[in-house]
Order: C-alpha cells, then structure tokens, then sequence
C-alpha cells in the first residue's frame, strides 16, 4: 500500500495486512497524535489495510506557545 | 458490511475514529455531535458567552481555530473571524489562503492585520531583532494585537481554538517551573478587566485529533503543515510526553487539565498581578501593562527599525542548533 506521510511530505510503499494501529506502531508514531485516513476516508485503529489502498498519515500537533 | 467492523457507540453504523478515552467508536455524523456538545458544556461551565454576545475568532487557517469558528457559527453564535499576517514565507501565505477560503464560501466576515504591513516588522525579523525564539514574539504579537482588534471593534469577547492538549501542555511546563503567577490566570475563560477584553477557549474539553477529525468530517480544509518557527519547540515536546502518557492511560490529559481548573485554580485565585492590581496603561499606546511602557511597544521599538530578516535564516539557524 501507498502511504502518505506528512511533516515533511514524503510517500514509502509498505505491505497491507495490517491494522491501522500497527501501522502507527510500525512506523513509531503516536496513535493520539495522528489520524489514518484511506482511500480518502477517516477509519479507527482497529481497521484492516489493504496492499491495495492508498493511506495518509496525518499529523494533528500543532502549535507554538502562545 | 463485515461484521468486525468497529461501530458507532450512538447509532451502530460503521465508526470512523476510536476514542480510547471515551472508551468509544464514533461515526462521522456522532463524532460532528460529540465535539458540538463538548464545546457547550465548555462554554456552560465557565459561563464564556451568550448568543447575544458579538464574538471575534481568532483564526490561523489550522484546524482548531476553524473548527471552533465552524462549531460557533453553526451553534447560532455572532462570530467574525481575524487574521493575523505574520510574514512567515509560504506557511503564512498558505494559511491566509486557507483562512479567506473559509470566510468566503461562508460569507463570514474576516478582519485581517499584517504585522508587516501595518507594523513594519514579521516574525522571522523579530526573532533575530529581540535574540529570542519565533514563537515568542508571534505569541506576543498575536495576544496584543486580538486584545486591540476587539475592543476597537467593539466586540465582547475574543475567541480562541485552544485545545486540551494545548492546555494541558502549557499547564505541564508552568508547573514543571511552578510559575505560580502563570498558573493562577490559565483559566478557560478570562473576563474583561483592566482594558483587556474578555478571552475564551470554547474546546479545552476537545483534544488536538477530536478536532483534526471534525474538520475532515465537516469538509473543513485547513493546513496541515506545522509551523516552521515552532519546530523542536519545548510546547511540541511538551505535547509528545503527554501523548506517550496518555497512550498508556487513557484519559489522563483530561484529568491533569481539568482537575486543575477545579480542585487547583481556585487556590490560587488573587494571586496574579491582574489581580493585585499592578495592571497601569503603556505610556505609547495605551494598552494595559504592568511597566511604563508594553512589551509589544517594546518589540515594534526594536523589530520595526531592524534590516528585514528572511524566513529561511531563522529556519537554517534553528536547524543548526
């Protein structure tokens, strides 16, 4: 599967057959602090990816300190 | 429909977002629901505002400023939109576009202030000018000129997008260096007093990934990039180590922040320098300060006079560090 990642923007091709949880493990990042969205659709940590799909991994930490 | 799907804790059908402190699933059209209700309870509880009150939004184009303006608007409430233009290269290009997008597919009033054009200095150039971090003088900035733009304009109340996790970042850092007098005015709500006009944070009960979420449901486009100035800041860091505990402890950022806000602020109440009273009028523009003259007529004296300095400078000094 293609996976969109952001931050700086890059894209890494990554089997499918996993969870969306698993993906974040794999890829180190944290569950609270990223959303998955596939194929264009927002979809829970327990979700399936598919080889097939196209995944963006998107950051939700913003901020300076204001 | 497989049936392991995870579903929706209000309607059953297929969940989009799993909210493990919730100990929940929710659809998109629940999740829109949920935020909504947090935002009230907020405003309820702190007793931020009426439909009565004319409301000014802070907004940056991210997600949180947006989604509360979205949410505001929605709820019936009277809120125009400001922007402030702080001369961050592409990144403050990108989120004027994104915030003028918003406002207009909406017909939503903006109100707009360059700090370039208006004030004759940016970001990256008080950065250098002042030897400090970016974010320091943007926060500056950003709190004088909404506090001025407010009451200028005659509105009620300023509104921000801060969220949990923003709050609960700062709250960890005040108390990590027991700033007491910090401590004592970080509040949900802020009333007008000594020239400054009334503050709320109407989605403190919401986290950073509730309100990506809403945006993505609501179609909302916002940027997505970080800051470049606010990269290896001590709030981002203070962010991460909040997360790693709240991956093990669901919960616990909500617990930390609003056990705070009842069992801690009022112990401290009276004890900051708005409350003692130490509050005089800057000698230059008349905005409240507690020495002759305000630390943002400060920053102008010092930025203002300064070569102008371009982005990238202060983004390869950063990465040098």
């Amino acid at each position: 599967m293609k996976v969109v990642l952001r931050n700086p923007k890059r894209e890494v091709e990554l089997p499918g057959g996993r969870s969306v949880n698993r993906l974040l493990d794999d890829l180190e990042l944290s569950r609270e602090a990223h959303l998955i969205i596939r194929n264009g659709t927002l979809v829970p940590g327990d979700a399936r990816l598919d080889d097939a799909d196209v995944i963006e991994v998107r950051p939700v930490i913003s901020g300076g300190s204001t | 429909m497989p049936a392991n799907v995870s579903r929706c804790r209000v309607c059953k059908e297929p969940a989009v977002i799993d909210l493990p402190r919730h100990n929940a699933h929710f659809c998109g059209e629940h999740l829109v629901q949920l935020c909504n209700r947090q935002m009230a309870k907020a405003i309820e509880d702190w007793e931020m505002f009426t439909p009565q009150d004319r409301l000014l939004v802070a907004v940056s184009g991210g997600k949180d400023s947006l989604a509360v303006w979205d949410m505001l608007v929605a709820a019936g409430y009277q809120a125009d939109g400001l922007y402030l233009g702080l001369g961050i290269g592409e990144y403050s290009d990108d989120s004027g576009g994104y915030v003028r997008r918003f406002a207009d597919e909406r017909g939503l009033k903006l109100i707009t202030v360059d700090l370039r054009a208006d004030y004759g200095y940016d970001v990256p150039t008080a950065a250098v000018a002042t030897k400090r971090v970016p974010c320091s003088a943007c926060g500056l900035s950003k709190r004088h000129l909404f506090d001025r733009a407010a009451v200028d304009g005659g509105y009620d109340a300023v509104v921000t997008g801060h969220n949990l996790d923003d709050e609960a970042a700062v709250l960890f850092g005040n108390t990590l260096r027991w700033e007491i007098d910090y401590l004592g005015r970080q509040l949900p709500v802020l009333p007008a007093a000594n020239g400054f006009p009334r503050k709320c944070k109407p989605l403190v009960r919401l986290t950073e990934r509730e309100t990506a979420a809403y945006c993505l449901i609501r179609g909302i486009d916002y940027v997505v990039e970080e800051c470049p100035m606010a990269a290896g800041n001590r709030h981002l860091a203070y962010k991460e180590a909040l997360n790693s505990i709240e991956q093990q402890s669901p919960g616990a950022k909500a617990a930390f922040y609003l056990n705070f806000l009842t069992k801690m602020s009022p112990l401290l109440a009276g004890s900051t320098a708005a409350a003692r009273g130490d509050v005089g009028t800057c000698g230059r523009c008349g905005a409240p300060t507690t020495g002759d003259v305000c630390a943002f007529c400060r920053l102008i004296e010092k930025s203002s006079t300064h070569e102008a300095v371009p982005v990238e400078f202060v983004l390869d000094k950063r990465i040098r560090r």
